[in-house]
C-alpha cells in the first residue's frame, strides 16, 4: 500500500527530475560561440546544472576546450541569458578544469554536424599524453571525402583546429585536432 | 583580463601569495605569451602568425588560471615591478629572428611539458589540462627546428646561432622551486635529464650542434627566479603594463 506521503515524495522527485532535464537541455542548447553549428552539450563542455532550491538559483559548470579559450566568457553569458529567459531567477556559471576536456567528449551528433559544416571532426581514442597523434590515421576531407589530405599548419583559425589541404579536391579545410 | 574592479594599486597584491612556487610558472607563461604576441603582424607566413598567436593564447590562459589561484590576476600582471617577477630569463629574451623565437620555443616548451607532466601526475588541475597543449607547442617547435637546422645554409646558421645564444638561459629552468606540493615535490634532476635527452635528440636530428658552453651566465647572484632580469625585460614590461597603469580600473 502506498501512503499519501510516499506518493507526494514520488511526485516531487519526478517533478525534480523533469526540472533537471529541462534546465540541462536549456543550458546545453546554447550554440558554441566560435563553432555555432554545434551546441555546448554536443561539444561536451557542459559539466553540470544544479538547482539549489526548487524554482531557485541555478549553478552551472562548464569546462574550457583549451586553457586560453576566449569563448568561455561568452558561453557563460549565453547560458545565463537562456536560463533567465526560461524563468530562472539567478544563474551562476563556474569554470572547472578537472577532469580535463578531451575531444572524445564531443558527441557523435556533434561530430556529424562538424563534418557537415566543413570541419573534419577529431579522430577518436584520445588518451592521456596523446596530444599530437603520432599515428598517421587518415583524416577525411569534409568536402569530397578523400583521405588524401596533408597538414598545412598545426594551428588554425582557433587553437582547437589545425589547417589541412585535400590533395584530391585541393580545398583547404579545418580539422578539429585531437586533445 | 576584464573583470578587475578599481582598487588602489598594491592593496590586493599584498594579499596575493607572492611566495607561492606557482608564481614563477604563471610569470613564465605570461611573459612568453607577450613575447609571442609581438609577432602579430610580423610573422613570416600567415600560418605562423596564427600558430604563434594560438600558442600565446594557451600561455595566457595558463597565466590567468594560475594568477587567479594566487590573487587578483590584473594586479599580479600589471601592477608588479620588474624585480617582483619570477619568470626565468629565457622567456623574456627578445624575439630576434624567427629561428631565435623557434629555438626559444623548443627550449621552453620541452621544459614546460616535462614540468606539467610531473605536476599533472601529482593532481594539479591546470597542469593536467595544459600538458596536452604544451605537447602541441613542443611538436610545433621541434618541426621548425628540424626544418631550419636541416634547411638552407642560411637557416642552419641562424638556428645554430640561436641555439648557442639562448643556451646560457637554460640552466635556470632546473633550479628547484621551493614551496608546498605539487611544485615542491617535483623531481628536478629527472626533469633536467629528460630535457637534455630530448633537446639533444632534436638538435642532432636537425644537424645542429648541442652547445657545450655553460648553461648560465657569469652573474652568480641568481637570475629570473630571484627577480633579476635582463635589460630588455624592463622595456617589455613597460609596454605590457602601460595601458592598465594609465587607465586604472578600465575595462573593455
Amino acid at each position: 500500500m502506498v501512503t499519501e506521503a510516499e506518493r507526494e515524495a514520488r511526485g516531487a522527485s519526478a517533478a525534480g527530475e523533469r526540472r533537471q532535464r529541462d534546465l540541462t537541455a536549456w543550458a546545453g542548447s546554447v550554440p558554441d560561440p566560435e563553432l555555432p553549428v554545434i551546441t555546448l552539450a554536443e561539444l561536451g563542455v557542459l559539466r553540470g546544472v544544479r538547482e539549489t532550491a526548487p524554482g531557485g538559483p541555478v549553478e552551472v559548470e562548464i569546462t574550457p576546450t583549451y586553457t586560453g579559450c576566449p569563448a568561455i566568457e561568452t558561453m557563460a553569458t549565453d547560458i545565463e541569458r537562456v536560463l533567465r529567459e526560461n524563468g530562472v531567477p539567478e544563474v551562476t556559471v563556474r569554470t572547472v578544469l578537472a577532469p580535463p576536456w578531451t575531444t572524445d567528449d564531443i558527441t557523435p551528433e556533434g561530430r556529424r554536424k562538424l563534418a557537415a559544416s566543413g570541419i573534419a571532426p577529431p579522430r577518436g581514442g584520445s588518451a592521456p599524453g596523446s596530444g599530437p597523434v603520432a599515428l598517421a590515421l587518415a583524416i577525411r576531407c569534409p568536402n569530397c571525402g578523400s583521405t588524401e589530405t596533408t597538414l598545412i599548419s598545426r594551428f588554425s583559425s582557433t587553437a582547437c583546429k589545425a589547417l589541412r589541404r585535400c590533395e584530391a579536391c585541393r580545398e583547404p579545410f579545418d580539422h578539429f585536432k585531437e586533445l | 583580463m576584464t573583470r578587475s574592479e578599481a582598487r588602489p594599486p598594491g592593496e590586493g597584491a599584498q594579499l596575493a601569495q607572492l611566495d607561492s612556487p606557482l608564481l614563477p610558472l604563471a610569470d613564465d607563461a605570461l611573459v612568453l605569451s607577450h613575447r609571442l604576441g609581438e609577432w602579430a603582424g610580423h610573422a613570416p607566413v600567415l600560418e605562423e602568425e596564427l600558430a604563434l598567436a594560438n600558442i600565446a593564447l594557451d600561455l595566457l590562459g595558463q597565466a590567468r588560471t594560475l594568477y587567479s589561484e594566487l590573487g587578483d590576476e590584473d594586479e599580479l600582471a600589471f601592477l608588479r615591478e620588474e624585480r617582483a617577477f619570477r619568470n626565468c630569463q629565457l622567456v623574456e629574451q627578445p624575439n630576434g629572428d624567427f629561428a631565435h623565437t623557434m629555438i626559444r620555443q623548443l627550449y621552453f616548451s620541452a621544459y614546460q611539458e616535462l614540468l606539467f607532466t610531473q605536476l599533472a601526475e601529482r593532481g594539479h588541475p591546470l597542469a593536467a589540462k595544459a600538458v596536452k597543449e604544451t605537447e602541441y607547442h613542443r611538436d610545433h617547435a621541434e618541426h621548425w627546428t628540424l626544418r631550419l637546422g636541416d634547411g638552407t645554409p642560411e637557416s642552419h646558421a641562424r638556428a645554430q646561432q640561436a641555439a648557442d645564444a639562448l643556451w646560457r638561459y637554460t640552466g635556470e629552468l632546473f633550479q628547484p622551486l621551493q614551496g608546498p606540493e605539487p611544485v615542491g615535490a617535483v623531481d628536478w634532476d629527472a626533469l633536467r635529464e629528460s630535457w637534455t635527452e630530448r633537446i639533444t635528440r632534436t638538435l642532432e636530428a636537425a644537424t645542429l650542434v648541442v652547445p657545450a658552453a655553460p648553461q648560465h651566465g657569469a652573474w652568480t647572484a641568481g637570475a629570473g627566479r630571484q627577480g633579476l632580469h635582463t635589460e630588455s625585460f624592463g622595456r617589455m614590461l613597460a609596454e605590457m603594463q602601460h595601458l592598465h597603469r594609465s587607465h586604472p580600473g578600465a575595462s573593455w
